[in-house]
Parts: C-alpha cells; sequence; structure tokens
C-alpha cells in the first residue's frame, strides 16, 4: 500500500503518479490521505489501481476513470466519476450535483444521498444510490441504470433516452417523456446483480421501473408542450 | 370614345417592406407544417462586416515591403499560457469544430488532409472524434461539448488541444441538433442513442455552470492531460468583453470567439437570424479584455465566423485576433454549394449558392451528409486538396496586403492600418470613419 499525503505534496503529484501507473504495476494499493476537499482528485485514471481517499473530496473526483477502483471514506463534490468509462467509485458518504454525468461504463456506488442531476446524460454507466436522488436526476439519460433505494425527487428522467431507472421509494413527479414501465424478469436480473455488486440487502421486487415513452425521439407538433 | 369611359388611373400594386414574399412564404410554411424551420449555415441577413473596412497601405509615413522579394512571416503558437505542448501553426487560420455526423467521414477525413498538408489544425465537433480524423490531422482540438457524444479520455489524450464549447455564434444560448435522417449505424454507436432518432445536443454542461466551475473542470481536463495541451475555451459573441474575461479567469489558454456568421449543422432560422453578435463586432471588446488583464497575446484569440478571404484574415487580426478559424468557406473550398450539383439541388427545392438543408442528409455534394452513395461523391483525397490550396491563397492574400501596409509578419498588423466605410463598422471596429480620425465612441459622445 502506498500513502500519499495530498495536502503535502500537492495534486499534481498525485495525478502524475497515478497515471504512470500501468497495468502491469506492482504499485497497485493507494491510499490518498488529507484530501480536504480538493477537486480533481484521481482523475483520468486509466489502469486497474485500487485508491483509498481517506476523507471528502471537491469536485469531479475520479473523473473519467478508466479501469481503477476507487473508494472515498467521506462525502463528494459535483461531479463525482463523470464521464467514467469502467472500473468502480464507492462513496461511503453522500454526493453532490451530477453525480455520474455522462458515464459510459463502470459502476458507481454511492451509499448515503445523491443530490441534483444524479446520471444526468448517463451513457452506460450503471448507479446505485443507497440513499435519495435530488431533482432531475437522470436528465436525458441514453444508456445504463439507475437504481435509487431511496427516493427521487422532481422531475426523474426527464427526457430520457434508453437508460433503465429502478426506484424503490417515492418518485415526486416524472419527467418530461418519463413514464413507469412494468418490470420484465430481465430487469429483475439486472436489479439482483447491481444490488449484490453494490452491497445492499434489497429485494429487486421492491423497485418499480421507468423509462422512456419515447414521444420525443422526432419533433411532433403535438408534443409541443413537452419540449 | 367618352370621357367617362377614360380607365380610371390606378395604384400599381406594391409589395410590403415588412410582409415580402420571402416572410409571407415562410408565414405559409409555419401554417401548414407546424414547426419552425430548420437549416444549417449561419446569420444570411448583411450586417456590418469586413467588407466595411479598409487597409490604408503604405505611404509617405510607412514604407511597404517588396511584394515577392521581402519575407512576411505567417506562424502562430496557440496555447501558450499553461500548456506544455502549444499548437505552432504555419498559418494562422484553423478549421473550426463540425462533427461527424453532421459530415460525412469522407468529408472530415478531407478537412484534416486539407489542413495537415496547409500546416494548420482542424477540430472535432459534437459526436466525438474519429480513428480517420486522428490519423489523417497533424494537429487535431477535440471539442468538450455539454453533450459529451463519443467522449473518452482515451481521444482526450490523443488530442493536441482541447476545446471547452460554451457556446457557437450561430446560435450562442442554444444546443444542438441532429435530425434522425443522418443517425446512421456508427453515428447512432458513437453517440450512444438508438438509429434514426432525433438527437439534441444540451446547450449547457451536464456537469459545471458559471465560470467558477468551469475553472475547476478546466483544472480536471488539465489534470487527466498532465498540461500537456492547450485548453481553449470557445463562446458564441454576445458579451465578448465578459465572456473573454471571464475564459481567461477560468484559466483558458485560448479564447475562440465566435460570431453570427459563424454555421451551424442544423438549428432554428430564427436563432441563426436573431441571436448573437455580428463577427465585426466582437473583436475588440475581446481584446480590451484581454489587455485589460494584460494577458492580450499571452492568451490567444481566435476569431470565427464569416471569414472568406485573406483580406478577412488580415482585418481580424489587425483588430487583436491571434488566429481565425473558417468552417463555411472550408465546406465551399470543398464542393459545398457547387453548381454543378444545380440540378440536384433544384430537385431539392434550393439552388447553388442558397441551399442549407443540411440536416436533411441529402447534400448533392455529398459532404453534410451520412448517405453513403452521395458521401462516396467527395473524393478525400481530391477535396483535401482544394482546400489547402484555398488556405495557401488566403494566406499569400493576408502576406499581400500586410507587405502593402509595411509589415514583415502577419501579427504585425494593427488597427492602426485600418478605416472603415460606415459608421456603424467604424463604432464595430472601433477604427476611423474613411477620411477622418474619428470613430463613433471616440473621446466619448
Amino acid at each position: 500500500m502506498q500513502t500519499y499525503d495530498l495536502t503535502e505534496k500537492g495534486l499534481r503529484g498525485l495525478n502524475s503518479i497515478l497515471h504512470a501507473q500501468h497495468e502491469e504495476t506492482n504499485q497497485v494499493s493507494w491510499e490518498v490521505v488529507n484530501p480536504r476537499g480538493s477537486h480533481a482528485i484521481a482523475v483520468g485514471l486509466d489502469a486497474p489501481l485500487e485508491v483509498t481517499i481517506k476523507g471528502s473530496t471537491g469536485y469531479y473526483c475520479a473523473g473519467m476513470n478508466q479501469g481503477a477502483a476507487i473508494r472515498v471514506e467521506g462525502s463528494v463534490g459535483p461531479g463525482v466519476a463523470e464521464n467514467m468509462m469502467s472500473g468502480s467509485v464507492v462513496v461511503e458518504g453522500d454526493a453532490s450535483q451530477y453525480a455520474g454525468a455522462t458515464g459510459h461504463g463502470g459502476l458507481l456506488v454511492i451509499k448515503g444521498n445523491a443530490s441534483s442531476r444524479c446520471g444526468i446524460s448517463m451513457k452506460g454507466i450503471d448507479i446505485v444510490v443507497h440513499g435519495n436522488v435530488g431533482h432531475m436526476s437522470a436528465f436525458m439519460a441514453q444508456a445504463g441504470n439507475l437504481v435509487v433505494c431511496g427516493d427521487a425527487g422532481d422531475a426523474l428522467g426527464d427526457s430520457i433516452y434508453e437508460a433503465r431507472l429502478f426506484v424503490r421509494g417515492s418518485v415526486k413527479s416524472l419527467g418530461a417523456d418519463c413514464v413507469e414501465k412494468e418490470v420484465l424478469p430481465e430487469h429483475v436480473g439486472i436489479l439482483k446483480d447491481l444490488l449484490e455488486r453494490a452491497d445492499l440487502h434489497a429485494r429487486p421486487e421492491e423497485f418499480r421501473r421507468y423509462g422512456s415513452a419515447r414521444k420525443l425521439y422526432n419533433f411532433d407538433i403535438d408534443n409541443v408542450a413537452d419540449y | 370614345m367618352k370621357d367617362t369611359e377614360t380607365a380610371i388611373p390606378r395604384t400599381l400594386p406594391i409589395q410590403s417592406a415588412t410582409f415580402t414574399n420571402e416572410v409571407n412564404a415562410e408565414i405559409r410554411r409555419a401554417a401548414a407544417t407546424g414547426i419552425y424551420d430548420i437549416r444549417g449555415g449561419g446569420a444570411k441577413r448583411r450586417v456590418p462586416n469586413f467588407d466595411d473596412l479598409l487597409f490604408l497601405g503604405a505611404s509617405v509615413s510607412r514604407y511597404p515591403l517588396e511584394g515577392y522579394r521581402e519575407r512576411c512571416d505567417t506562424s502562430v503558437t496557440l496555447g501558450t499560457r499553461f500548456a506544455s505542448n502549444p499548437i505552432e501553426l504555419d498559418i494562422p487560420i484553423t478549421i473550426a469544430g463540425m462533427s461527424f455526423g453532421a459530415l460525412s467521414g469522407p468529408a472530415k477525413e478531407a478537412l484534416g488532409r486539407g489542413a495537415s498538408a496547409a500546416g494548420t489544425s482542424t477540430t472535432t465537433g459534437d459526436g466525438g472524434m474519429t480513428p480517420e480524423e486522428r490519423r489523417h490531422s497533424s494537429m487535431l482540438v477535440y471539442q468538450y461539448l455539454p453533450s459529451r457524444y463519443g467522449m473518452n479520455p482515451n481521444d482526450l489524450r490523443q488530442a493536441d488541444a482541447i476545446e471547452v464549447v460554451v457556446g457557437q455564434g450561430a446560435k450562442p444560448g442554444g444546443g444542438g441538433m441532429l435530425l434522425g435522417q443522418k443517425i446512421s449505424d456508427r453515428v447512432a454507436e458513437m453517440r450512444t442513442l438508438p438509429k434514426g432518432i432525433d438527437q439534441r445536443s444540451a446547450c449547457r454542461h451536464p456537469d459545471w455552470t458559471g465560470p467558477d466551475d468551469l475553472e475547476i473542470k478546466i483544472l480536471e481536463l488539465r489534470e487527466i492531460t498532465d498540461w500537456r495541451v492547450p485548453i481553449y475555451v470557445k463562446v458564441g459573441a454576445t458579451r465578448p468583453y465578459y465572456d473573454t474575461a471571464l475564459a481567461v479567469k477560468a484559466g483558458a489558454d485560448v479564447v475562440v470567439m465566435d460570431g453570427m456568421q459563424g454555421g451551424t449543422a442544423a438549428t432554428q432560422d430564427v436563432f441563426i437570424e436573431h441571436v448573437g453578435l455580428p463577427t465585426l463586432a466582437c473583436i475588440r471588446p475581446a481584446v480590451h479584455a484581454l489587455q485589460d488583464l494584460d494577458v492580450h497575446r499571452e492568451v490567444q484569440l481566435v476569431v470565427s465566423g464569416g471569414i472568406r478571404s485573406g483580406a478577412d484574415v488580415a482585418k481580424a487580426l489587425a483588430l487583436g485576433a491571434d488566429a481565425v478559424a473558417i468552417g463555411t468557406a472550408a465546406l465551399i473550398a470543398m464542393g459545398d454549394n457547387d453548381p454543378k450539383w444545380e440540378a440536384e439541388y433544384q430537385k431539392l427545392g434550393s439552388t447553388s449558392g442558397a441551399y442549407d438543408d443540411w440536416h436533411e442528409g441529402r447534400d448533392p455534394a455529398g459532404i453534410t451528409t451520412q448517405d453513403p452513395d452521395l458521401a462516396a461523391r467527395l473524393d478525400p483525397v481530391e477535396a483535401g486538396r482544394r482546400l489547402r490550396n484555398y488556405l495557401k491563397v488566403m494566406t499569400l492574400e493576408a502576406q499581400t496586403i500586410a507587405r502593402a501596409c509595411g509589415h514583415n509578419h502577419l501579427r504585425n498588423f494593427e488597427a492602426e492600418d485600418l478605416c472603415a466605410l460606415t459608421m456603424e463598422a467604424a463604432a464595430m471596429a472601433q477604427v476611423p470613419l474613411a477620411g477622418t480620425d474619428w470613430f463613433p465612441g471616440k473621446g466619448g459622445f
């Protein structure tokens, strides 16, 4: 285990040394101490590293992660795991806005609550939130799965494309073109897998599924009020 | 014939200056279809532009350089503020961002070929970077757009620069639109969306709002790319002084200012014609912002929107820009709107020079299409050669004017080289009205 004191050694040094690790590296496990809410911690990783951040972070922690397993023992600022490609990011605390924004792949687990626009424009990422998500979550979500074990705020899934949304609690309101859909056996399988990987003990049958009504996919003057 | 049978004189039919035939046609079209008019390109209305400026040339007070024998350099370096690998261009004319999706694969390849042969950069667009584009572009700027279609760290790391797109001149404040007709299997896959649907590109970024956030976003991009490549911030011209100042504050290496004549693949006509500033009006405020922050020339200014000739290039540089970017002109050089396709333009209800239904994917020239048969009409090698020629001619034209003004480098153009033909142009460019030493606003009102 390599330990990096962020306050002492600085952000540039951390990301630089993590970028220098390749798939065959022996220095797989890293511990970052004293993050003190810094931005852009462990961004652009491109190797199967294990990085534990001992404390809370600022914006864009683990941004564009590709293959690394990153754990934050604290809460995270806006845009955690934005545009993640693969690997995993686990947040022990809460997440601010835009968690998992535009993510293409990998797994983001938020053990607390996530603020507004969680999963905005997601493109294949899987996101599991143990608590609640704020308004406009999954806005323009294109692909992937968002699992919310608590409640969802206003306008869930507004202008959604083909992402799948699963919510166990209440949904304050659905956004434009987002509708409740039947939970099919294939969805139970997806949920079961994600819940297990997110270390959650919940039954897939407790969730309701939401997705696109596909009425806004091509412009129609009769749907103009929804645009 | 009796007097009472004399025909009573009648007034001639008068066409309304308000309800013109064009306006009436649009009203009828809207009434019939229930949808606003969507088209490609930039503003078509006449706005004050570079044609309203003239160079003064050398005289008794200044001596010129020999037109063919004395050296006049054209190089420019972009991104010297923070990047360890700034972009070094042979000429101050770059290719603006245009997407694969809006343009065909061969068209994107041709842009890369032409730009590379001329020693300049080209730019990706909404939808990501294609391998062909990367392979044929010696310097490639990777756009970071609100939609993040196709965005991935591998392409980010192989880019020569990153352009954070806040807006574009054709539609500042608006997002993008790629209609279903142009969503081929490949375009759909790159954008992670179903084939055949209308693809909307968001008007603002999903994970930051405002200049303070942008500063952190730029930090993240620099960290991911290890501070190697320049980061541009592109804005549609609306509030050029403050947008430039805020881009500098956020950490931009380069500010790209796109005026309303700049083209788009598709948006509402009402947006194109009624939102934004003419290119001519945005340069001086942007330069003043850079000067006020003491970063003029340290943060480079790239101007785009309706640049057509070496004279336009020279005028933009004289007003304080470091380089220009061209889009529509590059497409025309490659064959867009060529009269040789007139019969086909007629079938589409248009004519060469006016064809702007780029969003429909039926471009006879094979440039703004994803139809494989149409796209095959464009030979990327030949189109690249034509673009290279055009870029070279623009450069030669700018050099010709520079020498006539006594400059041995294009960067030595200055506003004092210019005068304006109209009051409007004098006010916008802040150069004297021809024959005077005055422009509106000089010395206060």
